[in-house]
């Protein structure tokens, strides 16, 4: 499973007697290794759009494939399955788990997913020093600055080298340096460990990063152009 | 802790410390309040057991195999005396006492009453039975005492009689000839049963089979344990060693009081009734924390499950939470139930008015919880079952959690 295919994807939501659309008909097909930036004011639809391929979300109608895995056919289990083992996730919010270190976070999904324990602690502590976290991994959540903990909260989205990995306002929360270096260690990721990134966004400094910035606009895309 | 989700259940535990202490104190307090209780129940029906069965029955007797259904005259035991005392010997057991019993008409010079005349070994009767003890005036019979007799308060009361008066009996002998006798008051037991006061009385075993011309014949020998438990032991060797089940059989408690075990079994259940609404508040109070704490997590449960946890995941941490909360409780109360138990059962406790009793009706003076594997565990094993049944519908709401919902929870 390498690259993203949406076909005709199509997305309404209910707000009370209003229906929003979230995607309408949107096409578009992410290749392996590629680092894309979906862009656009509020309600354009990106989130939607990262939500459906991770699927945390299902579409209305269309279709999504991740390689050969027609992912809005999956059922709830099978769904989990692939989020678990192919993608990963980097939030706004960092969503780490408040009461695990940062170790601990970076873990924790290995062991769901089997991971042996030295093997896990080896890779957690790896990825956490690539990250620039090392001394720190014992510090819960609330104990590191938003920077540190959207760091952790990459460094748990890549541990198990997903095929892809999704980023939601990664850098909303952060200030101009933290973000520069956010964005720096997503670069070197996708260079270094060859992972799709696709990263929803209406931060400038995050479009300046990307190869490939798709803009959406009322649920639609308005442009996909390389960069 | 090698597993990161173990680590985080415990700690999860802990992110509000009072709350959860409360629930695994109300643990505590219901667990170490079931041992103690469910160890009273046991000691307390050990006490109940020989209370009543040392009052008169004893734990076994050997009787006529008609005797026990129709306590007739003429079903008795030969050389009753004799084999009481072979059996003695046989069993190595001093507290085993011989009987005959009888029906007969009881006159003082003002009045008749119709009473249960009982022939008893007064040597060995004490050994066997706390009558003798509950004579508050006069004495017990002598021994080799002949002309004297033995009767209930109530009794003395009807027939107008005191210490030093005679009465006169008249009955059926085992011949079907008249049975009578004439002998004086030389004590008047209470026993606090109106019913053995009013209509029983004893006389010297001799005499009894003289006036009713038994012979050597009896009704019963009677036997009491050193221990309850020994009942079953003793019936073993007494059985393998009757030649003729035809003439003489040996009757356990339970036969000789089937009472006894259906009112153990009322107590008993009138007592779990009250342990299972403790056990159901635990069990409320476990909900609650769950529930709380799940509804509290909702956001959290969102990103697991957007990093792809599934459900089952969830709720296997929600009640692996529930398992460590219960086991500190099961093994916190338990101990402190265990120790207030021990305590107890080695210096006894009593209730204010229990002291008098106790010497008015020759009983023990004082309770003692009977601590055993099966009184510690059975409350706390049960309360434990309870708390994870309750902690199964919170873990279940995380079935219908949506990532996407879950994650924009406040």
């Amino acid at each position: 499973m390498s690259a993203i295919h949406c076909h005709q994807l199509c997305k309404t939501f209910h707000q009370g007697d209003e229906i929003i659309t979230g995607l309408d008909h949107v096409d578009i097909t992410i290749e392996t290794g590629e680092f894309v930036c979906l862009s656009g004011p509020s309600g354009s639809g990106k989130t939607t759009l990262l939500n459906a391929i991770g699927g945390l979300d299902t579409p209305d109608s269309g279709e999504i494939r991740m390689g050969d895995l027609r992912i809005d056919q999956l059922k709830r289990g099978a769904l989990a399955d692939m989020r678990l083992h192919h993608i990963g996730f980097v939030f706004q919010a960092y969503n780490l788990i408040p009461v695990l270190s940062a170790r601990e976070n970076v873990e924790f999904v290995m062991q769901v997913q089997g991971v042996a324990t030295a093997e896990r602690a080896r890779k957690a502590n790896a990825i956490l020093a690539e990250v620039g976290l090392q001394g720190l991994e014992d510090r819960r959540p609330a104990q590191l600055s938003g920077g540190q903990q959207q760091r952790v909260a990459v460094a748990r989205a890549i541990v198990s080298q997903p095929d892809l990995v999704l980023a939601d306002e990664p850098t909303a929360n952060l200030d101009s340096v933290a973000a520069a270096h956010l964005m720096g260690l997503f670069a070197s990721l996708n260079e270094n460990h060859g992972a799709t990134f696709v990263i929803a966004t209406h931060d400038k400094r995050v479009m300046a990063y990307a190869r490939r910035l798709v803009k959406m606009q009322d649920g639609k895309i308005i442009s996909d152009e390389a960069q | 802790m090698k597993s990161v989700v173990l680590r985080m259940a415990w700690r999860n535990l802990w992110r509000h410390g009072r709350r959860t202490w409360l629930t695994v104190g109300a643990m505590i307090f219901s667990n170490s309040l079931l041992v103690f209780s469910i160890s009273l129940q046991f000691g307390s029906y050990d006490m109940m057991i020989d209370n009543s069965l040392q009052t008169f029955s004893g734990h076994i007797q050997l009787q006529h195999p008609s005797y026990l259904d129709q306590p007739k005259m003429r079903y008795t035991l030969a050389d009753i005396v004799a084999n009481a005392q072979k059996l003695r010997d046989e069993l190595a057991l001093e507290s085993i006492s011989a009987r005959a019993s009888g029906f007969a008409l009881a006159s003082s010079n003002k009045r008749s009453h119709g009473i249960q005349l009982l022939g008893v070994d007064a040597k060995h009767e004490p050994l066997v039975s706390t009558f003798p003890g509950l004579v508050n005036e006069g004495r017990y019979l002598g021994p080799g005492a002949q002309e004297e007799i033995v009767i209930g308060s109530i009794l003395a009361r009807n027939l107008k009689v005191g210490i030093g008066d005679e009465l006169s009996f008249l009955g059926s002998g085992l011949d079907e000839s008249f049975a009578a006798g004439v002998v004086t008051v030389v004590g008047i037991f209470e026993s606090g049963i109106p019913d053995l006061d009013r209509a029983m009385a004893q006389i010297n075993l001799g005499y009894f089979q003289d006036s009713f011309a038994m012979q050597r014949a009896g009704h019963s020998i009677v036997i009491r344990a050193a221990h309850i438990d020994d009942v079953d032991g003793l019936m073993a060797r007494i059985s393998a060693g009757i030649d003729d089940p035809s003439r003489i059989v040996p009757r356990d408690w339970n036969e000789l009081q089937p009472g006894l075990r259906q009112a153990i079994q009322a107590d008993m259940t009138s007592a779990w009734f009250m342990y299972i609404v403790l056990i159901v508040l635990v069990a409320f109070s476990v909900l609650n924390t769950q529930l709380m704490s799940v509804l509290e997590r909702t956001r959290e449960f969102g990103t697991m499950m957007a990093l792809g946890l599934k459900p089952i995941h969830l709720a296997r941490l929600v009640m692996l939470e529930t398992g460590m909360m219960t086991a500190l409780g099961l093994l916190l109360g338990i101990t402190l139930g265990a120790l207030i138990t021990a305590y107890l059962s080695v210096v006894g406790f009593s209730y204010p008015g229990m002291e008098e009793m106790a010497v008015k009706f020759n009983l023990p003076d004082r309770m003692y919880p009977a601590i055993s594997p099966l009184s510690l565990t059975l409350g706390p094993v049960i309360v434990a079952l309870g708390s994870l049944l309750a902690a199964i519908y919170p873990a279940l709401r995380l079935n219908r959690l949506q990532p996407i919902e879950a994650m924009r929870a406040v």
